[in-house]
C-alpha cells in the first residue's frame, strides 16, 4: 500500500470526527424546518383485534390539527415486506400487536399531536390472541394474517397458516450416521428478545414540493430500502420520493427496514407540509423490531477421538406479527449453524412462526449468535464427554484453507487457524486451570467459541468523478451508521487512485443522486461497496492515462499512477501530468468530463446442488466468509450467581484491515453487546404487553459491566476477491460471545446453562440445584 | 379544546444563562432544559436519548457539574450557568478531549459524544490523571452501544497526558 496520508493500512481517524466532536452532527431529531408538523402515533392496546372502525371527530377538532389517518387511508393491496409482502404502512383491517400503529396525527406541536393522538378512538373486536411461537403453530391457534399463503414472496417461503417461513438443508445422510457416533449429545437451547438499543431513537421528516413529490429523510441504514417499503406500503411509484440520509445514530439492524417512514409520508401527503415525528424510548421499544428469539434443538455425534461426524438441528423462530427479515434470518443461521467445522452429515431445518408480538428481525450476526450459543456450547459438551481440550477438539474439526462451506461454496480465504493461535496465546489458554484462580466466593473459569459470518449479499453501484481541479468525488450510497464507511470507502478510493484521502469528498446517500446500494447491513458495506469503487476508480484510472497518453505522445500501456495525482512514463518520473492538467483538458476540450462507474450484484451461488438438498432457500448467493475465535474469562459470584467477564480476546480474519482504528472498534462494540446479550439483556412481555420498555427496566451493558482485559485482534488472509484484500468485520465479533461466555460459566461452576441470557439469577439456581444435588 | 388550551395556560418567559449568554424562553413549568434547549434555542449537541435520565446523551454542564439536561426543568435552572457542548468551543481542556476522542476511535455514531464528553470535561477538571476505573466511574452514567467503550476510556486519558504535556 501507499504511504499517503489516510491510505489503506492506516488507522485514519473518521472523516465525520469534528462534526460529531463538537455537537455539530446533525441527526433527525436535529433537523428543523420552518412551518414543520409534528407527529404522533396512536399505538394499539390490543395484541389482535379486528378493526371494525374510527372516530376521528374530537381530534381533527382539536385546533392545531392539520391531519389524522388511519387504516381507511391505505389501500390494502399495498404491502411491504423483504421476504414477503405481508405488512401494511401501519395496522390496516386488524392489529397484531400490542403497540402497533393504528392511527397517526400531525399537528401545529408535537403536545397538539399528541393530545389528538389520545382522542382518536377505534372500534375494535378483540380476537384471541397467538403470543408464542408454539402455541401458534398447535392446531386450531388463532391466525396471525388470515390468509398468509396468499402474499406476495421473493422465495419458496412454504408460508401456511401461522407458518410465516420454513427452511431445510440436507447434505449426507444424517440418519445413517448416528450410528457411526461414539458419542451423541442433544439439548434444547433458548434465546432471548434483544432490543438493538440504537441510541437514537427512530424519527423521519418529510417535505412535500408543488407537484407532490416527497423528500424524505430518515434514521435509516439504507435510503433506497426506505424508498423500496415507504413506495411499496403506501403504491407510491418510486420517482415519487427522494430519499436522503441525516447523520445516523447508529443502527443495528434495526434502522434498515421501515419504521416510521411509511407514516411520516402519508401525513406529509394528507396536509401538503413537512412533518417530523421522532420516536419516543418506549415507542422505539415497542413498534420497530427486535432481535429473534431462538428455541434451538441440536443433536451432534463424533467419534470418540472427537472427530465430528453428524448434526441435526431444528429452529422455532419467534416471527412477530410481520414477516420482515425473519425467512432471511432463519435461512441463513441454517446455513452458519455449522460453525466453520467440517461435519459431513447435516439435517437442519425450521420455522418461523408469526406470532401477536412486535416484529422480529435483522440484528447484528442475523442470526449467528443464537445458532452458535447453542453449537458452541454443545461442542464443549462433546469436548468434555470424549476427554479433549476444547480449543484441540475445534482445530481437529476446523476448516482449514481449501476446504467449502457447509453446502459446498467455495471459501477463498481463510484465516481461521491463525486466529485460534491467536487467542489462545495471548490468553494464556493452557496455563488457565480454573482452580487456581478462584477467590473467596467467586469461582473462575474460561470459555472458548469460533463463528464465522459472511460479508457479501446483493448490489452495490459507485461513481467517481473528477471534479474540474483534478480532486475527485466519491459517490457509493451507502449510508454510513457509524462504523465509519464514508472513510474506509474514501480511503480505498485515494488509494486506488494514490492521492491523499484529502483529495476525495464522499457524497452523502440520495436516492436521487447515487448509485443503488442494497444497504449498512449483511457485513457488506467494505466487502461490496469497497469493490465498487475500485472498479470505479480503476475506470478513471483508464480514462486518466488515455488523456495522459495523448498528452504525452505515447502509449497507455507506458504510464502509472503516480502518488499525489499524477500519470507518468513508467521510470521517467519528470515526463508527467498532473490529474488536474488532465481533468482541464477533459472539461474544456477533450472527451468530456471524467466519470468512473462500477455496479455490480454478488452471485457466487451459496449452494453446489450435488452436495446438498435445499428446500425455502431465501439467499441462493449470499457472500465470502470471515472467521473469529474468542477465549473469554469470567468470574461467577457463588452468593449472588452474578457473571463478570473480567478478559475477553477476539480474533478476527476479515481479509485486510482498510483501517485497524475502526476494525477493532467495531470487534470491541460487537463483544460488549454480545455481552449484553449473554448476561442481562431481555424484552419481558407480560402476556401480550411489554414490559420493560424502557433503559430502566431494560439493561444494556455500562463502563461498569466491561471487562478489565479486552482485546482484539486483527488476521489478514487476503481475500483475492475482495477490496485491497479487505472482508468485513461488522458482526462477525457477536456471533461467538454468548456461547464463549456459556462454556466459561461452564467451567467455572460445572454448569451446564442452554437457556439465555445467564443472569444472576438464572446461574444461582442452578448453583443450589447442584448444591442440592450433592448433597444428596 | 381543553387540552390545548392547558397546554399554553401557564406559558411563561424566562432568562436563562446559556453558554455565557442571557437568553429568553418559552417554558411551562414542565418544560425541561433539554426541551428549552433543543427545541427552542435549537442547540441540539445534547441528545435525547431516553429522556428518562438513564442514557447519559443529554448531559450538559449546570454550575460546573455535569447534569441531565431531560431531568431538569427549565425554570429550576434560572440563575444558574448552563453550558452545553456548544459552549465549550474555546475552552483548551474539551478541545484536547475532541482531538483525542476523535484520533482515539472513542466514537462511531457519535449520539453518545456531547454528552460523554461534557461529563469527561468534569472529570478531567477535578483529576488531572485519572486511571481506568476513575474514567470508568465518572463517566458510568453515560451509555454507548457502539464502541464497547474501551476506546473512550483510553481517549480520554490521551487528553489528559496531552494536557499534561501542554502545561
Amino acid at each position: 500500500m501507499s504511504t499517503l496520508a489516510g491510505a489503506v493500512g492506516q488507522p485514519l481517524a473518521q472523516l465525520e470526527g469534528d462534526e460529531k466532536a463538537t455537537g455539530r452532527a446533525l441527526y433527525i431529531a436535529d433537523l428543523h424546518r420552518a412551518g414543520v408538523l409534528h407527529g404522533a402515533l396512536v399505538q394499539s392496546p390490543h395484541a389482535h383485534a379486528r378493526i371494525r372502525g374510527y372516530d376521528i371527530a374530537a381530534a381533527k377538532a382539536l385546533p392545531g390539527v392539520r391531519a389524522v389517518v388511519t387504516g381507511d387511508d391505505l389501500d390494502p393491496k399495498h404491502r411491504m415486506g423483504a421476504f414477503i409482502k405481508d405488512e401494511p404502512a401501519f395496522a390496516q383491517g386488524k392489529v397484531r400487536y400490542v403497540g402497533e400503529i393504528v392511527a397517526a396525527v400531525a399537528a401545529d406541536t408535537e403536545e397538539i399531536a399528541r393530545a389528538a393522538a389520545r382522542l382518536v378512538r377505534v372500534d375494535y373486536e378483540v380476537l384471541l390472541a397467538a403470543v408464542d411461537p408454539v402455541t401458534a403453530l398447535a392446531p386450531g391457534a388463532p391466525l396471525v394474517h388470515d390468509d398468509a399463503a396468499s402474499y406476495v414472496k421473493v422465495f419458496d417461503a412454504g408460508t401456511q397458516g401461522n407458518v410465516c417461513s420454513r427452511t431445510e438443508f440436507r447434505t449426507g445422510d444424517a440418519d445413517a450416521a448416528w450410528a457411526q457416533c461414539d458419542v451423541v449429545v442433544e439439548n434444547t437451547y433458548t434465546t432471548q428478545a434483544q432490543a438493538h438499543l440504537s441510541l437514537e431513537p427512530c424519527g423521519a421528516l418529510a417535505e412535500i414540493d408543488a407537484s407532490g413529490r416527497v423528500t424524505l429523510w430518515s434514521a435509516n441504514q439504507s435510503v433506497f430500502r426506505v424508498q423500496a417499503s415507504v413506495c411499496e406500503s403506501l403504491g407510491l411509484p418510486m420517482t415519487k420520493l427522494r430519499c436522503l440520509t441525516p447523520r445516523v445514530g447508529a443502527g443495528f439492524g434495526n434502522k434498515m427496514e421501515a419504521h416510521v417512514q411509511p407514516v411520516v409520508v402519508l401525513l406529509a401527503m394528507r396536509t401538503g407540509r413537512s412533518v417530523k415525528l421522532i420516536l419516543s424510548r418506549e415507542e422505539d421499544f415497542e413498534t420497530v423490531r427486535a432481535r429473534h428469539p431462538f428455541r434451538i434443538r441440536v443433536k451432534t455425534g463424533a467419534k470418540v477421538d472427537g472427530t465430528l461426524v453428524a448434526r441435526e438441528i431444528e429452529l422455532l423462530l419467534d416471527g412477530g406479527a410481520y414477516g420482515d427479515d425473519s425467512p432471511g434470518v432463519l435461512g441463513y443461521a441454517l446455513l452458519m449453524q455449522c460453525g466453520p467445522y467440517r461435519i459431513p452429515h447435516v439435517l437442519a431445518h425450521g420455522r418461523v412462526a408469526y406470532t401477536n408480538k412486535l416484529r422480529f428481525g435483522a440484528f447484528r450476526g442475523f442470526g449467528v449468535p443464537q445458532v452458535t450459543f447453542a453449537t458452541e456450547s454443545q461442542l464443549d459438551e462433546i469436548a468434555a464427554r470424549v476427554g479433549i481440550d476444547p480449543i484441540a477438539l475445534r482445530r481437529k474439526n476446523m476448516l482449514v484453507p481449501g476446504d467449502p462451506w457447509f453446502g459446498g461454496q467455495a471459501v477463498r480465504s481463510n484465516g481461521l487457524a491463525e486466529c485460534v493461535d491467536t487467542v489462545e496465546r495471548e490468553s494464556g489458554w493452557k496455563s488457565a486451570a480454573a482452580s487456581t484462580r478462584s477467590g473467596a466466593g467467586a469461582r473462575r473459569g474460561r470459555g472458548v467459541a469460533l463463528s464465522a459470518h459472511i460479508s457479501g449479499l446483493l448490489a452495490s453501484g459507485a461513481i467517481v468523478r473528477m471534479l474540474e481541479d483534478g480532486t475527485i468525488l466519491l459517490n457509493t450510497g451507502a449510508v454510513d451508521i457509524g462504523q465509519g464507511s464514508n472513510t474506509v470507502l474514501t480511503q480505498i478510493c485515494a488509494e486506488a487512485l494514490k492521492v491523499p484521502v484529502n483529495h476525495v469528498a464522499i457524497a452523502s446517500p440520495d436516492t436521487d443522486g447515487s448509485p443503488y446500494n442494497w444497504g449498512t447491513t449483511a457485513s457488506r458495506v467494505t466487502y461490496v461497496a469497497g469493490r465498487s469503487v475500485v472498479g470505479a476508480a480503476a475506470e478513471v484510472e483508464k480514462k486518466l492515462k488515455e488523456h495522459a497518453g495523448e498528452m504525452l505522445e505515447c502509449s497507455v500501456e507506458d504510464l502509472e499512477l503516480l502518488p499525489g495525482g499524477r500519470v507518468a512514463i513508467k521510470g521517467v518520473e519528470d515526463r508527467a501530468v498532473t490529474f488536474a492538467q488532465i481533468s482541464g483538458r477533459a472539461h474544456w476540450a477533450a472527451g468530456g468530463p471524467i466519470i468512473g462507474t462500477h455496479s455490480w450484484v454478488f452471485d457466487q451461488k451459496t449452494f453446489d446442488p450435488k452436495r446438498i438438498a435445499a428446500l425455502g432457500l431465501p439467499f441462493a448467493q449470499i457472500g465470502i466468509f470471515s472467521f473469529n475465535a474468542l477465549v473469554v474469562e469470567v468470574e461467577v459470584d457463588e452468593a449472588t450467581g452474578k457473571v463478570r467477564v473480567v478478559g475477553a480476546w477476539s480474533a478476527c480474519d476479515l481479509g485486510r484491515a482498510i483501517n485497524p482504528l475502526m476494525a477493532t472498534g467495531q470487534v470491541e462494540g460487537a463483544f460488549v453487546q454480545g455481552m449484553g446479550f449473554a448476561l442481562t439483556e431481555e424484552m419481558v412481555w407480560d402476556g401480550a404487553r411489554l414490559a420493560n420498555p424502557s433503559l430502566m427496566d431494560y439493561k444494556i451493558p455500562t463502563f461498569a459491566e466491561l471487562p478489565e482485559t479486552l482485546r482484539a485482534y486483527l488476521v489478514e488472509s487476503d481475500e483475492p476477491s475482495g477490496p485491497f484484500g479487505a472482508k468485513s468485520v461488522g458482526e462477525l465479533g457477536i456471533n461467538g460471545v454468548a456461547a464463549a461466555i456459556a462454556n466459561a460459566v461452564a467451567d467455572a461452576t460445572g454448569l451446564r446453562l442452554r437457556d439465555l441470557p445467564l443472569t444472576g439469577e438464572r446461574v444461582l439456581r442452578g448453583l443450589i440445584a447442584q448444591g442440592a444435588g450433592a448433597a444428596a | 379544546m381543553s387540552a390545548a388550551a392547558s397546554l399554553v395556560a401557564d406559558d411563561e418567559r424566562i432568562s436563562l444563562d446559556i453558554n455565557g449568554e442571557t437568553v429568553a424562553v418559552h417554558a411551562v413549568l414542565s418544560t425541561t432544559l433539554l426541551t428549552a434547549l433543543r427545541d427552542e434555542l435549537h442547540l441540539t449537541a445534547a441528545k435525547r436519548g431516553c429522556n428518562q435520565g438513564v442514557c447519559g446523551a443529554c448531559t450538559v454542564s449546570i454550575d460546573s457539574e455535569p447534569m441531565r439536561a431531560c431531568l431538569s426543568l427549565a425554570h429550576g435552572c434560572a440563575g444558574r450557568a448552563v453550558r452545553t457542548l456548544e459552549g465549550f468551543a474555546d475552552d483548551p481542556r474539551m478541545q484536547a478531549l475532541q482531538r483525542a476522542f476523535a484520533a482515539g476511535g472513542a466514537f462511531q455514531c457519535g449520539f453518545c459524544t456531547p454528552g460523554m464528553l461534557v461529563a469527561a470535561h468534569a472529570l478531567l477538571g477535578r483529576d488531572a490523571d485519572p486511571d481506568d476505573a476513575a474514567v470508568r466511574k465518572a463517566l458510568s452514567g453515560n451509555l454507548c452501544r457502539c464502541t464497547g467503550y474501551v476506546k473512550i476510556i483510553a481517549s480520554v486519558r490521551a487528553a489528559a497526558r496531552m494536557l499534561a504535556g501542554a502545561t
